[in-house]
């Protein structure tokens, strides 16, 4: 019996992986990466901020999988300690941009003066380029792991307003919603109960590219040196270190920018995947 | 034509007051002491003193604005808190590689994206297409910073024909300048390219799919009239909007950019000025940045008419 029941199974998973072969890709890629963040104690790292002299600027070898850097510290350890950080700025920033952008967006959709108000202030967030808006923010805090989160928050939060509100606009006046009004549904109950989760979908695909890009602005903060404090290992930091040493030692700078790329393009094949599963209108689109 | 020239400069209005709203206030109501931070940890009482006094923050706010936004409408940036030379000179010095590479890393983009788009669309299904669209999604995942450091790795170090670092004013020659501006247009158009190629590919299946590209077949037309003449033209309005939205991205992409190929413009007197935490230099580069963002988006909605005779300002 347990036999025949197994192969019906295998098959639906089968199914679901042809069916969305970027949502596989890019889970698998994803459960790797957390997977090495959770365990980087365990996978034959040593102290990513042990400084070794003698060792320094050795090329990958037997003793350092992917060499050392100017200080001689153990590359491979510092990368696989950095997926740390790019993980948890990007999963923060998606989650903590989603819900201030979604409360937003939904309050100024459905409340006239506001939305005049709020949307002048997000178009004009929108015209200065992330970086520059998270640059000059970091400008003004002490570099944390907190401030770096907020800095890349505020760039991102106006995408989401602005689908959100998108959403509340065409559906304020669906039947269903003038029905909830009249029979005299509480305005916050109205908003989360009826309105939100029409816009869960579109949401869940944002906060993907959200998620995506916050790893991507992590790194360059961290890159021009307005980033995650240099005591702790992070892509940016280390590529930011290996600079000078671009032409005598690019594995320093090869190495976190292939993990960096390789994380970024994972959470980016999730996203066009959910996108495509959510909406099969936009599936031949783009 | 000149009315909507006016409505839109209207319209750019009240985004500038809003941004210049937004990097005073940043300033002026950030949480803990900016005077402090910017003086840096080894300042002394006097130097934070100073600095709050050269930034007005020990007066009362409003008045710190309109005295501020009043000398911003007459173009006085303030100056630099490190070098004391005025803000607007050092934008004017920094200004000309900046607007060249932004301007090249455009026309390389468009060049390579719209093409590549085309090929995808009217292969679409095809392994062309899911070459194309595989590079799209790569083109989104590479940091700029990353595939700049690869490319110098590869053409500058390894096969040595390009030069590593630096960049060549177009007064010095055109070809020095090109050269010098070949790599990190590259790199920074890369994500500009994959944005192009995404929105020129679904717009250009859109139209290929209308009843009139079915009858410009049937009529006998060859395959690139019908591509270029009746396809092309019609998908180039979303096409063209996604080249302006697209801007904010390459402009953010400059400051990293130029900081990778050591190039002297605004992107890297915005990275020395954080490293000083030199706020009014910071400041006036984000207003600089705002401009030219509205101004290529001013450009954009021109070329819609051009493009599109159905829409009319």
């Amino acid at each position: 019996m347990p036999v025949q029941a197994a192969r019906p199974r295998r098959s639906a998973l089968w199914t679901a992986i042809r069916r969305h072969p970027t949502i596989t890709l890019g889970m698998a890629i994803m459960t790797l990466l957390v997977a090495i963040a959770v365990f980087a104690p365990y996978l034959w790292t040593v102290d990513p901020m042990k400084i070794n002299p003698i060792f320094r600027l050795r090329p990958p070898s037997q003793r350092n999988w992917f060499g050392t850097d100017h200080l001689g510290r153990d590359l491979y350890s510092r990368v696989i300690y950095g997926s740390r950080v790019s993980l948890q700025v990007g999963v923060a920033v998606a989650l903590v941009a989603t819900t201030i952008g979604a409360l937003i967006g939904l309050v100024a959709g459905f409340v006239r003066w506001v939305d005049a108000i709020v949307m002048r202030i997000m178009d004009g967030l929108m015209a200065v380029p992330g970086i520059l808006l998270a640059i000059a923010l970091m400008a003004l805090t002490r570099a944390s792991f907190q401030t770096v989160v907020i800095a890349i928050v505020i760039p991102e939060v106006p995408r989401i307003v602005r689908l959100v509100r998108s959403v509340v606009l065409s559906l304020r006046e669906q039947p269903f919603v003038e029905a909830a009004e009249a029979i005299g549904t509480r305005f916050h109950r109205l908003l989360l109960r009826h309105i939100l989760p029409n816009a869960v979908a579109p949401l869940i695909v944002q906060a993907t590219f959200i998620c995506a890009s916050a790893m991507i602005l992590e790194a360059i903060l961290s890159f021009l040196g307005a980033g995650t404090p240099p005591s702790i290992p992070s892509w940016g930091n280390i590529m930011a270190e290996g600079r000078q040493f671009v032409s005598v030692a690019f594995w320093i700078l090869g190495f976190p920018g292939l993990f960096l790329t390789l994380t970024v393009l994972a959470v980016n094949l999730l996203g066009d995947g959910f996108r495509d599963m959510l909406d099969p209108r936009m599936r031949r689109r783009l | 034509m000149y009315a909507f020239l006016a409505r839109r400069l209207l319209a750019a209005i009240p985004v500038i007051l809003v941004v210049a709203l937004f990097v005073f206030l940043l300033l002026h109501v950030s949480p803990g002491d900016p005077a402090a931070i910017i003086a840096g940890d080894m300042a002394s009482a006097h130097d934070i003193e100073r600095i709050r006094a050269r930034l007005g923050l020990d007066r009362p706010l409003p008045e710190q604005f309109i005295e501020w936004a009043w000398a911003l409408i007459r173009g006085d940036l303030g100056s630099s808190i490190f070098s004391n030379l005025p803000v607007s000179r050092l934008i004017a010095q920094r200004i000309e590689p900046t607007i060249a590479l932004t301007v090249l890393t455009m026309a390389i983009a468009i060049a390579l994206a719209v093409p590549i788009g085309v090929l995808a669309a009217w292969r679409a299904g095809t392994w062309v297409d899911r070459l194309v669209m595989g590079f799209a999604v790569l083109g989104f995942s590479v940091p700029v910073f990353a595939l700049g450091y690869f490319l110098i790795w590869i053409f500058a170090v390894r096969l040595d024909w390009l030069p590593v670092q630096g960049y060549s004013p177009i007064a010095q020659g055109l070809w020095p300048f090109l050269v010098s501006l070949t790599l990190p247009s590259l790199a920074l158009g890369i994500v500009y390219v994959a944005l192009i190629a995404r929105m020129t590919r679904a717009s250009m299946i859109e139209v290929l799919n209308q009843d009139y590209i079915r009858t410009a077949k049937a009529k006998g037309l060859s395959q690139w009239p019908v591509l270029l003449i009746h396809a092309l033209k019609p998908a180039s309005v979303p096409i063209v909007t996604t080249i302006g939205i697209g801007v904010a991205l390459l402009l953010g992409g400059v400051v990293v950019t130029e900081s990778v190929f050591n190039i002297p413009g605004l992107g890297r007197l915005t990275v020395d000025a954080i490293l000083r935490r030199d706020y009014p230099v910071i400041q006036g580069v984000i207003l600089v940045f705002v401009l030219i963002y509205l101004i290529i988006n001013l450009a954009v909605d021109l070329i819609y008419t051009v493009l599109d005779p159905r829409i009319r300002y």
